[in-house]
Formats: structure tokens, sequence, C-alpha cells
């Protein structure tokens, strides 16, 4: 407990507990980390992103059927109703069928109505949803049923990615700034990397695997952001509290300790956060699918990341004793005096 | 060692209570109902409405309970949302078209003692209501150039004035007026008058010889204030015609700096809706007829206004239309010299001239004004297959809202006067500017989500909530036994909070919203979880059981606001910058991130000490 009676660490123990030497892997881990990101910017740049409507702009439609439909008869349907590059793919289940229109056509249906509004004409606005769903319900012998359709400008996609892009720079600034207030630059830098390392991977992850980045994506990124940190901050917190506290040890050893102490937690809260995204992803149905997705493979990497990444650049960065001094208060001062 | 003093017992307590009285309103499954209200808000509807269209329900065979006034309109409760648009049908066709207003609705079933303290439940997303979402992007660059067009009227006429004759006036570029003049000495003339009677332009004066010019441009605060003045006018008109379309609680709200979102929850028909929402022109200017006018080229138009169908009746007015309301870019109330009331009233430039081309040989002849309120009829049409389909047919109901003698020649500003009251002005005023969208606006992006998908995205979200929930209980328990078992209680009281306060911001609750409690449960518990292996931790060092819990808690507490603090600032973001489904992540996001560090603390904390606290104590069960 108190400082007097801190002891290095002997034998692998310290008070009384076996310390896992983690930093023994950290050249190891580093080259993994270092191989991990290298791969996820190759796979962003090979791949690129492949960003959903949100960002895009385009029309996607989600019709029921009563019965399973042919995925190809209802592609074929479409193109000879004049559908040009309509992409069909069963939605959760076999009679769910979302349809997915090329931006140009949102683009064609925009440009008609600023003419119809500068025409002053109003009386006929046909959406091609409806058009969609007249073509499919005269092929189908049961019901067709509209379940939902989005439409984006595109202007509007591009917006969005941007303010995503800079929403997720920002984050990043704020809590570094936030950090370096807390504890010390040292730590922001190990925050903000292992943060950088979870959120390419995570982008890399979307792009290798080439699954749709949409606007729900975009927050699962950004949750991710906040788990990791979360998880970074506390290992953070022990570390600086362990400097604190050991006296004759390495920085090596003390994070060793540190990490050691709060593995525990580390574990079970991964493991329970897990838990519940796995709930989301099995039964939370297909509309945020990529949304739990995204935030296991988060919680994986930023597990990972909070162990080796933020550690591993605090002893790159050589984290010092007297770095972490509590700064001496000037009444600390005056009451010594006589 | 570990007492809680007797008011952080009760602080708890009553948090506790208002968390689960606040979140009780989402117990109660509102009731499928439709809701009957007047076309215009002088109409009332009374008990005799209600009970026609009972009568009409009965004949329908449609079961209902629970009639009842509602201030200006009528609630019908229905057994199954399947009948609500059967009874919206049979209702409409018993009380006839032209006077109600039939909408969908959800009636809320929270008890009155309830609702009288402010517990309502929580509202749903459309994602989860079914619904349309519409976002719609205003022109503003037309208002600028508009209004400098006018401007440019205004320079010609001043510049005739002052007998400084201009090679060209015109519009460039949307954005500044360039006057051009063959001598140097014409444009200084025209710079000094146009400063002095224009001083609304920035005038520079531009070019050399043979291409001098007259520059006059906005300020940057004066296009901004024009652009505000157009998405404001278009979202006055826009609220107009969604209360047309007789929706509950509907949502027309600016976003960013030319956007308006329309949101329309339980509306299917996106075509009814968009035509209702893009109509234009609900406004007409024509002369009164000459007495001896032959019927064919006059028509006959009643008063809107109740007294003066009473006392007038109608007028017959010219077929022809000067103007129609697109082209009126203002209308104010405010009093003459008199102190009498008045509306001012401000056309576009285009207007104006045709507005002058119709009145300066009528001076001494009335002029009326009509007000156009157009309405969809549902019609039933059998093809030659004999298949019914349901077209929705548009019918233009005009009325005279105004009659007055023209004094003068008109031009782009004039006055209306010989009103009867300030009100009149007032609301003649209003009646004006609702017609006209100040700038266009089109579609750039829409949203229709079904109510089945709805029903079903509501049921994968409980789901997954339950499941999600039970997992962390079970793995609590199984870690930290005793412990486990508290901080579960934690956890409930934590969801509980959180659907409270939920409720009392009146917040949206989305499928990401859903998503957010649930990964609110799984990070919830961390607090916990940090402090339990804390403690576990100081057993191992020795201390007893009584500190080891102190000292777990207390060493737990920094590093639970520190984590909890920084992702509360990336929920923060992600709310500023994200849009809709986003932000409603965002905000259970960070609801739950305050609740669960109330309830994993103290919450935890109380527990533990009133099993634990102030007792000999052996061995924890952690």
């Amino acid at each position: 407990m108190s400082e007097s009676n801190a002891k290095d660490i002997k034998d692998n123990e310290y008070m009384g507990r076996r310390i896992y030497d983690f930093m023994r892997w950290r050249r190891f881990a580093a080259a993994f980390s270092v191989l991990l990101v290298m791969g996820s910017i190759a796979a962003l740049v090979v791949n690129g992103l492949k960003f959903g409507l949100d960002f895009t702009g385009g029309t996607q439609i989600e019709v029921g059927y009563e019965y399973a439909p042919l995925i190809d008869d209802v592609r074929n349907e479409l193109q000879q109703a004049g559908f040009e590059g309509a992409t069909v793919v069963n939605f959760g289940s076999d009679t769910e069928v979302l349809i997915k229109l090329p931006p140009e056509v949102a683009e064609e249906e925009i440009a008609q109505e600023i003419q119809e509004e500068r025409l002053r004409e109003q009386e006929e606005v046909n959406s091609i949803a409806d058009e969609v769903l007249t073509v499919l319900s005269q092929h189908s012998d049961g019901n067709v049923t509209l379940r939902r359709v989005e439409m984006v400008g595109p202007q509007i996609g591009e917006e969005l990615r941007d303010d995503g892009g800079l929403g997720m720079l920002f984050a990043l600034v704020v809590v570094m700034a936030y950090v370096a207030l807390r504890f010390q630059y040292k730590f922001s830098i190990g925050a903000v990397t292992a943060l950088a390392h979870d959120v390419i991977i995570v982008l890399g992850f979307f792009a290798f695997f080439k699954l749709d980045f949409d606007l729900t994506v975009l927050a699962a990124v950004l949750a991710v952001i906040g788990y990791s940190l979360n998880d970074t901050i506390v290992v953070a917190d022990r570390i600086r509290e362990n400097f604190r506290k050991v006296r004759k040890a390495e920085a090596e050893e003390i994070i060793n300790i540190s990490l050691t102490q709060t593995l525990g937690r580390t574990l079970m809260t991964s493991a329970t956060t897990l838990l519940v995204l796995m709930a989301l992803q099995f039964y939370g149905g297909e509309m945020i699918h990529n949304f739990s997705l995204a935030l296991i493979v988060g919680v994986w990497v930023g597990t990972y990341s909070s162990i080796y990444v933020a550690a591993n650049t605090l002893l790159l960065l050589k984290v010092t004793k007297e770095d972490l001094m509590v700064p001496v208060k000037e009444g600390a001062v005056l009451d010594d005096m006589p | 060692m570990n007492r809680y003093p007797l008011w952080k017992y009760l602080l708890i307590l009553v948090v506790l209570v208002l968390g689960f009285v606040y979140a009780m309103p989402n117990l109660y499954a509102p009731d499928p109902a439709v809701q009957i209200s007047g076309q215009s808000s002088a109409l009332e509807v009374g008990q005799n409405v209600l009970s026609r269209a009972e009568k009409a329900l009965d004949d329908a065979g449609i079961d209902h309970f629970g009639g009842e006034l509602q201030g200006k309109s009528v609630l019908l409760r229905l057994n199954s949302s399947e009948d609500q648009l059967p009874a919206k049908r049979a209702i409409q066709q018993a009380l006839g078209h032209s006077d109600y207003v039939v909408a969908l609705n959800l009636a809320s079933t929270t008890p009155h003692w309830l609702a009288d303290i402010g517990g309502k439940p929580m509202k749903l997303g459309l994602d989860l209501a079914g619904g349309v979402h519409f976002l719609m992007e205003v022109d503003t660059s037309t208002v600028v150039k508009t209004n400098l067009e006018g401007y440019a009227a205004d320079v010609k006429t001043e510049l005739r004035g002052v007998k400084a004759p201009y090679r060209s006036v015109e519009v460039v570029d949307n954005r500044e007026i360039v006057a051009r003049f063959r001598t140097e000495e014409l444009r200084d003339r025209a710079v000094r008058t146009l400063r002095k009677e224009i001083p609304q332009l920035q005038w520079q004066q531009s070019g050399n010889d043979g291409n001098l010019a007259v520059r006059g441009t906005l300020t940057e605060q004066e296009i901004k204030q024009l652009e505000d003045y157009a998405v404001t006018q278009n979202l006055t008109t826009l609220r107009n015609r969604v209360n047309e379309l007789g929706v509950a609680e509907p949502i027309v709200q600016r976003q960013g700096r030319d956007r308006i979102v329309v949101e329309l929850p339980g509306v299917q028909d996106t075509a009814e809706a968009k035509r209702i929402i893009g109509k234009t022109a609900n406004l007409e200017y024509r002369m009164e007829a000459k007495p001896n006018a032959l019927t064919t080229t006059k028509s006959y138009f009643e008063y809107r206004n109740e007294q003066d169908r009473q006392a007038y009746g109608g007028a017959w007015l010219e077929r022809k239309i000067i103007i129609t309301g697109e082209r009126v870019a203002d209308a104010r109330a405010g009093y003459d010299e008199n102190g009498f009331p008045k509306v001012d009233i401000t056309l576009d430039s285009r207007g104006g001239e045709m507005m002058h081309r119709a009145t300066w040989k009528n001076v001494g002849r009335r002029m009326g004004t009509l007000f156009i309120e157009s309405r969809f009829t549902p019609e039933t049409r059998v093809d030659a297959d004999g298949n019914e389909t349901v077209v929705q047919k548009r019918t233009d109901d005009k009325k005279l809202i105004n009659l007055a003698t023209v004094q003068s020649a008109l031009g782009r500003q004039f006055q209306t006067t010989g009103l009867g009251s300030p009100a009149e002005a007032q609301e003649l005023a209003l009646l004006l500017r609702a017609g006209a969208l100040a700038a266009p606006m089109y579609f750039v992006e829409e949203r229709v989500i079904g109510p089945s998908l709805g029903a079903d995205n509501v049921k994968v979200g409980v789901t997954s909530v339950q499941i999600g929930l039970l997992a962390v209980l079970i793995c609590m328990l199984l870690f930290y036994r005793v412990f486990g078992l508290a901080a579960n209680i934690a956890l409930a009281f934590n969801l509980t909070l959180l659907v409270a306060v939920m409720s009392i911001l009146g917040a949206t609750l989305t499928l990401p919203g859903i998503a957010g409690i649930v990964l609110t449960v799984g990070m919830a518990v961390d607090a916990n979880v940090l402090i339990f292996s804390r403690i576990r931790e100081e057993l191992r060092n020795g201390l007893p059981p009584q500190s080891a819990i102190s000292a777990g808690f207390d060493n737990a507490f920094s590093t639970i606001v520190d984590a909890n603090i920084t992702t509360l600032i990336v929920a923060v973001i992600l709310y500023a910058i994200g849009s809709g489904p986003v932000q409603g992540f965002a905000v259970t996001l960070s609801v739950g991130i305050l609740t669960s560090m109330f309830s994993a603390i103290m919450g935890t904390r109380a527990i533990i000490n009133i099993f634990y606290g102030g007792r000999r104590v052996q061995k924890l069960w952690i």
C-alpha cells in the first residue's frame, strides 16, 4: 500500500503476485501492428472503402415478397423496365430484396424536380419507388410490399463523408488534448497512436472484405475510438500510479506490473462488451449488421492496442518517473515552514 | 465502516423512484387511433362530429372505443392498427372531404396522474415507427438574384431621373449589378446618385476607357439575411402545407444553412406527401370584372372570411390572372400615416412589371386577391378490367380574401388599406406570405420506412437488448458472486434511469439508439469491473475486507471518471457531426455514460454497504 515498503520485482513477482512479462513480446507485437496497419492501408488503397448509400448518394429500395423470389428474375424484370445498373440482393431473409440503383438515377430525379419546380408543374410526381414497386408487382403472384426507400442526393453524401472524416480527426485531437492535460504528452501520443491504429485496422477490415461502409458504421468507428480510449486510459492510469508508487524498477517492469494488474478488468470488460455485441450481431437485424461487426472488430483490436500499442509507444518515448512526478504545490511548501 | 449517511441512501431512493415513475409511460403501449380535426382552425370540431364519426365506424363494422374531444380535435381509439386505414376511409366519407382532416394517430394510454406530472413515453424514430423523411434544399442563390433584379429596376429608374443614360444595367453572376456608361462624367454622376438613393448596395467604380462601369454588390451580411429570410419563409410555408396532410406530430425543421427536414411519421404515400409539400402558387391577383363583361370572361368567387361572406357574398372577377403567389416576395402588416391598418406587399421584379402593366390603365377599378387551397381526395377508379385503383384527385378551392380599389399604377411595392382591424391585416399578410416560397426548393434526400420494417426493427432491437442483458447478468454473477449481484441490480437501475432520462428529454429512440443502449449495457458494467478487480487486488495485498472495499471504490474512482469523460467527448462529437440515426446513437450513448456513472458508483456502493457495511466480515464473496 504505502510507498515506503514498495519493492522491486523479484522472480517475476510483485507484492506476492506473479507478473506477466508482456513487454517481452513488444518488438514482436510492434512488428505485428505495423504489418496490420500496412496491410489495412494497402487494402484501403487497393480496394478502397465501399461507401454505402449515405456517402455516395443514390437510391435503394427494400421490398418484401410473400415467397422467396429468384434474384435473377427480379434483376431481369427491372432491367426490362429500363432500370439499368440495378443491383439486387437478398437482405436479411430470402423473401426480402434490396435493390440499389446507381447514383445517376437519384441525380436525374433531383434534376427533374428542379426542372419541375421551375416550371411549376407539380401535378405528376412519380417516385422511382412507385415505379419499381409497380414493375415488381406485375411480375409477382403475391403481394410485394415496400419496406424502405432511401434516396440520397450525391452532394449530401459528399458532405457527410467530409463531415465524418473531419469528425474523426476532431475526436482524435480533442482526446489527445484531454489526455495531455490529465496525464502527460507522452501518454497522449501513446493513446492517439493506439486510436489511429484501431481506426485504420477497422477501416482496413471493411476495405479488405468489401463491406458496405455507411453512416452507422461510421458511428461504430467513433464508438470504437471511445471504447479503445476507455481501455487505454484505464491502463495509462495504472501505469501513472505505479510509476509514482514503485520505487526501484525499470519502466518496462512497471508497465508489466500495470498491465498484469489491469488484465482481469481488461478481459472482463471486453468479454461483456463482446457478449452484447454478439447479441446485436445475431439478433439485431440486417440494418445494424455492419455496425455491430465494426464494433466487434474494434473491441478486439482496441483491447490488443491498449496493451501493446499504447504501452509500447510509452516505452519508445522513454517515459520516466520524472514525467509523472506530482507537481509540488506551493501550499505544500508553505506547510513545511516553521 | 462502509456505511453511507442517510441522505445518500435517500438520494438514491429518490432518484430510483423518479426513474421508475418516468420510465413507466413506456410500458403502456399506445392505442391505434384516428384523429379528426377541422380544415381551418376556425372550425370547431365538437360532440356532433364525434357522434357522426362513431356512427360511421359502427356502420362499417369497425370496433372502436374511448372517443373523446381534445381541444379542437376528436380522437377515436381502435383495437388494431389494421383497422386504422379502413376507419379513416369510413369517417372521411361520412364527414366529407371539404371540412375535416382525418389522420392516423397513436393515442397515449399513459394514466392521467402520470401524464399530469409530465410522464410521457419515448418517441419512436422513423426507422421504428415507419414514415417518410425528406431533406429539402432551398436554392438560396435565386433569392439573391431576384433581390438584385429588383434593385436593377430601381437603378434604371434612378438613372433616368438624373438623366444619366446608361449603356446597360444587368445582374452578373447572381451577385452584382453592373451598369455601364459611355463617359466618365456620366459614370461619376451615376455613382453619386446611386450611393445616395440606393445605399443598401455598395457601389464601386470600375473599368477604364470604353468599359466604364459602376458595380453594386450586397454585403455578405445582407446576403446571409436574405438567405435566412428565404429559408424561414419556406419553413413557414412548408409547415402550412404539411398541416394540410393531417399527420400527427410532423417535424418540419431547419437543418444547417439552407436545408429543411420534413418527417412525417406514419405516412406511406410519398407521392401524395410530395405533391402537397411541393405545390406552389396558391394566390392569384385578378381585376374585378366590369359589370357588363361577358360571363365567359369572368367568374364568381365567395369571400373566405365568414363575416365578409355574410355581408357581401362574393365578387365577379376577370378570368385573366395578373400575377400568382409565387411573385409575392414579402407581405407585412403595419399602419399607414393615418394610423389605419395596412399590408405592405413587395413583389419580385417580374411581378412588379406585370402588376404595373395591369394597373396603370385601371386606376379606380377594384382588384381582388384569391387564396387557393388545394385538397387531395382519394377517388376510386375502375379500369376496363374491373380493377379498382385509388387515385388522389386534386381540387382547388379558390376564395376571395381581399378586394381593394386601385388608387394609382402599382409597381413592385404597394399597399392594401381599408382593412377592418390590425388583426385582419395580420391575417392577410400571413395568407399572402403563406402561398409563396421565397426560393425554389428541391428534394435532396428521401427515406421511407414501411410499417412492417418498423415493427421488425422494434422486435429485433428488443430481442438483442434482452439477450445481451441476460448474457452480461450471468457473466457478472459467475465472476463476482455477491458483488456481481450488486452490479446487476445497479445495471437494472441504470437501464431504468436511461429510459427515464430519454423520456423526460423527449429524445427519439432509433434503431442505432437501441444499439447504443445495448452497448451501454456492455460498457456500464466496466465501472463495476474496475472497482471489483481493484477490491480483489486490495484483498490480495492483505487488506481486511472492509478496508479493501473502501480502497477499491476510492482507487477506481478517478480511473472511471477519466475513462468515461473521454468516451463522453467522443459521443458529443458524434452528435455534432451526425444526422438522424447517428445522433440517436450518440444521445443514448451519452445519457448511458452519465446514468451508468451514477448507478455503478453510487448505486453499487449503496448495495454493498447495506450488505457488508458496519459489521465484521471474514470473507468477501467476490
